[in-house]
């Protein structure tokens, strides 16, 4: 996300060529050039560039929610170190580790079902779709009810098939399995249409010469379309990775933390608001975004290395 | 100055709003002034305060020509509403605060300085001390009593009447009120003995503390700076909750239960006995399946105490219509407003001097809580939200591991004690 969004940002400054040699031509396609990018260029400053500057100024501040501010070093880093944060970020990593997985795996699955076009397999992929269309916040809500509620319709099924009482979401571990069951649901089918269209663009030939080759299936998946697709992993991986480590709604909604499945964000959202306390929020934030911005840029390296 | 330069301070103004805020508000501190010449004021509660909140404001708004507007929240995201509000410096007009919060609010400058309306107040010393004490910061007061809520056991007497118990003779040991729990239960059906918030810090703290305080056992020092909690009568007290659960005493539904309808199955008639808030009476609707009766929450071996909660009423610090909201405020507290509003309802009067009204003689049930507001407890920390009522804070972790863990209630106790202490002493 950061370094997409920066990227644009530069291109207004981008020096164009002398415009005395090139002409006046040169100068209004130059001017042309900065019109087009001002607006962009003025929401993501608005939007991005001050409030991160904001956000950094914040980190170096004692900022209660209420009161006056006052800088203060790097004291606020100290809610790095605190024990509620430190198991926020273990568990975070569980949950980023265990989503990534169970997500890809499940999606690919999906992926190479409908990859084809065959009469149906809009429909099929339009149902496998249609989850991506529900809001997080409104998902985790239904599900809230599905797993809570004794009377719910999975808790009925249950009933139904003599399982007896499943506590979906009383542990850390069971809440954590619900979580990622949820997610799966709610994010299988997006990940399912980009690996779908990476899938597709892979040369029909190739497949044709493996299978002139002797090649069997096992062998095509493994030597033909995983390392053909490998650019598209990575995409998905990327994006599964941050909003794995950015997730928020859904433990918020489903457990409120407790059970340890507190993660980073509702660490965050924790200082900020219970405790009151911007100037830390912000810190932990900036840690944060740290760790992603190096993230992301060795996975795009990864990317644009494999893209070759 | 021009009109070019003018928008230019302006602007610098607002910047320097925004990158430096402002310290509490203290104009006014003198001001006695309460007018009520039709101005509409704004009032934030939340959820569990609603009920009564919206009753005294409808008697208020048929009398007055100031007209109150109530916004509720819900409970849990009460206290992150109101800190978000203040740090945009758009607080309502008045703001009711959870009593455990008032420390805080009041520290923290959310409140408009009252002093000295509060003590133009003939009634001032027959005011509820507990809530009046939480809502003064260094000699000053911030906001007066609003509604006095506070835990009480409630028993369904249908239910104690069809186990063959005495609907006329409470529990007085937690013993007892395990015996009762039992013959209930052995009713069968979906009729369960008792019910707690297993998920909910709020509730469990609210209806547990209590025991453990009648049993002689504390949770917090003076200070409200220290946990207590590694005391042998407290591990008794969730030693005896956990059994209950795993008996199956409790409805399995109890562990996941965060609060929001922690009453219902009470009000279904489906539980024998429950400790809960006084205020929940107010909304009981008694019918063949349940008929309320209530008593103190008792200790281990008999005694009895209360956690005396509730809401604190105060003017928010960067309200226009201080004078209006004062007027309501005032009102509030007269004896009209407190026993033709507040005792008619079936609820507890913030006047010691009231305590003994028609209503609470005709009702024994109000006379019990009027009783046990007296004799309750009000704990007061400044970091009390963050270390008990958030539920990703230590109470949260203690509670759930106390009721539902494996290992001994004891060590359990004591192995979180420490990090309990360390979030009430950490930096406000």
């Amino acid at each position: 996300m950061v370094s997409v969004v920066s990227s644009r940002v530069a291109a207004p400054d981008t020096p164009a060529p002398d415009p005395r040699r090139r002409g006046s031509i040169a100068r209004g396609r130059r001017r042309l050039g900065i019109a087009y990018a001002t607006p962009m260029a003025v929401l993501v400053a608005v939007f991005f560039v001050v409030p991160l500057g904001l956000m950094l100024w914040m980190s170096v501040n004692h900022w209660p929610l209420v009161g006056a501010s006052a800088p203060n070093g790097v004291e606020n880093f100290a809610a790095l170190s605190d024990p509620l944060f430190l198991r926020a970020v273990g568990f975070t990593l569980k949950y980023t580790a265990v989503t990534t997985v169970v997500l890809g795996l499940v999606a690919f699955g999906l992926a190479l079902l409908v990859q084809h076009d065959r009469p149906g397999s809009g429909f099929v992929r339009t149902v496998f779709f249609l989850p991506s269309a529900v809001g997080l916040a409104s998902t985790s809500l239904l599900f809230y009810g599905l797993f809570t509620t004794d009377s719910s319709a999975l808790n009925q099924v249950l009933g139904f098939l003599g399982l007896g009482r499943v506590d979906w979401l009383g542990s850390g571990g069971s809440a954590l399995g619900s979580t990622v069951a949820m997610i799966t649901w709610r994010f299988a089918g997006f990940y399912m249409l980009i690996l779908m269209t990476g899938l597709q663009s892979i040369d029909p030939e190739l497949y044709e010469a493996a299978r002139i080759d002797g090649a069997n299936r096992r062998q095509i998946l493994w030597r033909v379309t995983l390392p053909l697709l490998r650019p598209t992993l990575a995409l998905a991986m990327v994006l599964s990775l941050t909003g794995s480590l950015l997730a928020f709604d859904q433990f918020f909604i489903l457990t409120g933390g407790r059970h340890d499945t507190a993660t980073v964000v509702i660490d965050i959202y924790r200082e900020a608001f219970l405790s009151q306390d911007l100037g830390r929020a912000a810190a932990v934030s900036v840690a944060t975004l740290a760790v992603l911005i190096v993230l992301n840029f060795a996975q795009l390296r990864l990317i644009r290395r494999e893209g070759r | 100055m021009t009109s070019h330069a003018r928008f230019l301070a302006a602007v610098a103004g607002a910047l320097l709003l925004a990158a430096c805020q402002s310290g509490p508000a203290t104009t006014a501190a003198g001001d006695t002034a309460s007018v009520d010449d039709g101005t509409t004021i704004t009032m934030w509660t939340r959820s569990p305060t609603a009920t009564f909140s919206q009753t005294l404001i409808d008697a208020y708004n048929a009398s007055h020509r100031n007209k109150v507007k109530l916004t509720v929240f819900p409970a849990d995201s009460y206290q992150q509403k109101v800190g978000t509000a203040a740090g945009a410096r758009q607080l309502p007009d008045l703001l009711a605060a959870d009593v455990v919060y008032a420390p805080n609010y009041a520290a923290k400058g959310l409140f408009l300085d009252v002093t000295a309306r509060v003590n133009q107040l003939p009634f001032k010393g027959t005011l509820a001390a507990a809530h009046v004490k939480a809502a003064t910061f260094e000699g000053k007061h911030y906001a007066v009593p609003h509604d006095i809520d506070l835990s009480a056991l409630f028993y369904n007497k249908v239910l104690f009447t069809r186990a063959g118990l005495d609907p006329a003779k409470p529990p007085s040991t937690m013993d007892e009120v395990v015996a009762a729990a039992r013959k209930v239960t052995a009713l069968g059906g979906d009729v369960k003995g008792y019910f707690f918030g297993g998920a909910c810090p709020g509730c469990q703290l609210f209806t547990s503390w209590p025991m453990i305080w009648a049993s002689g056992g504390t949770v917090l020092n003076e200070q409200g700076t220290a946990a207590t909690l590694d005391n042998p009568q407290a591990a008794q007290v969730y030693a005896l909750l956990r059994r209950m659960y795993t008996e199956g005493l409790v409805p399995a539904s109890a562990k996941n239960e965060s609060g929001p309808t922690w009453t219902q199955s009470f009000l279904d008639g489906k539980i024998g006995i429950q400790p809960m808030g006084a205020t929940a009476l107010q909304g009981i609707k008694e019918g063949p399946d349940l008929q309320v009766g209530v008593a103190p929450i008792p200790g281990l071996k008999g005694g009895s105490s209360s956690f005396v909660g509730g809401d604190v009423l105060g003017v928010g610090s960067t309200s226009a219509h201080a004078a209006a909201a004062w007027d309501f405020i005032a009102w509030t507290l007269t004896d009209q407003a407190q026993v033709d509003v507040v005792a008619k309802s079936k609820n507890i009067t913030v006047r010691a001097d009231l305590a003994d009204n028609t209503y609470a003689r005709q009702d024994p049930r109000l006379g019990v809580f009027n009783r046990l507001a007296s004799q309750g407890r009000t704990p007061i920390s400044v970091n009390f939200g963050k270390t008990f009522n958030d539920t990703t804070g230590p109470w949260t972790a203690t509670v759930l591991d106390a009721v539902f863990g494996s290992g001994d209630v004891g060590a359990t106790l004591k192995q979180h004690n420490a990090a309990v202490t360390e979030s009430l002493a950490s930096g406000s």
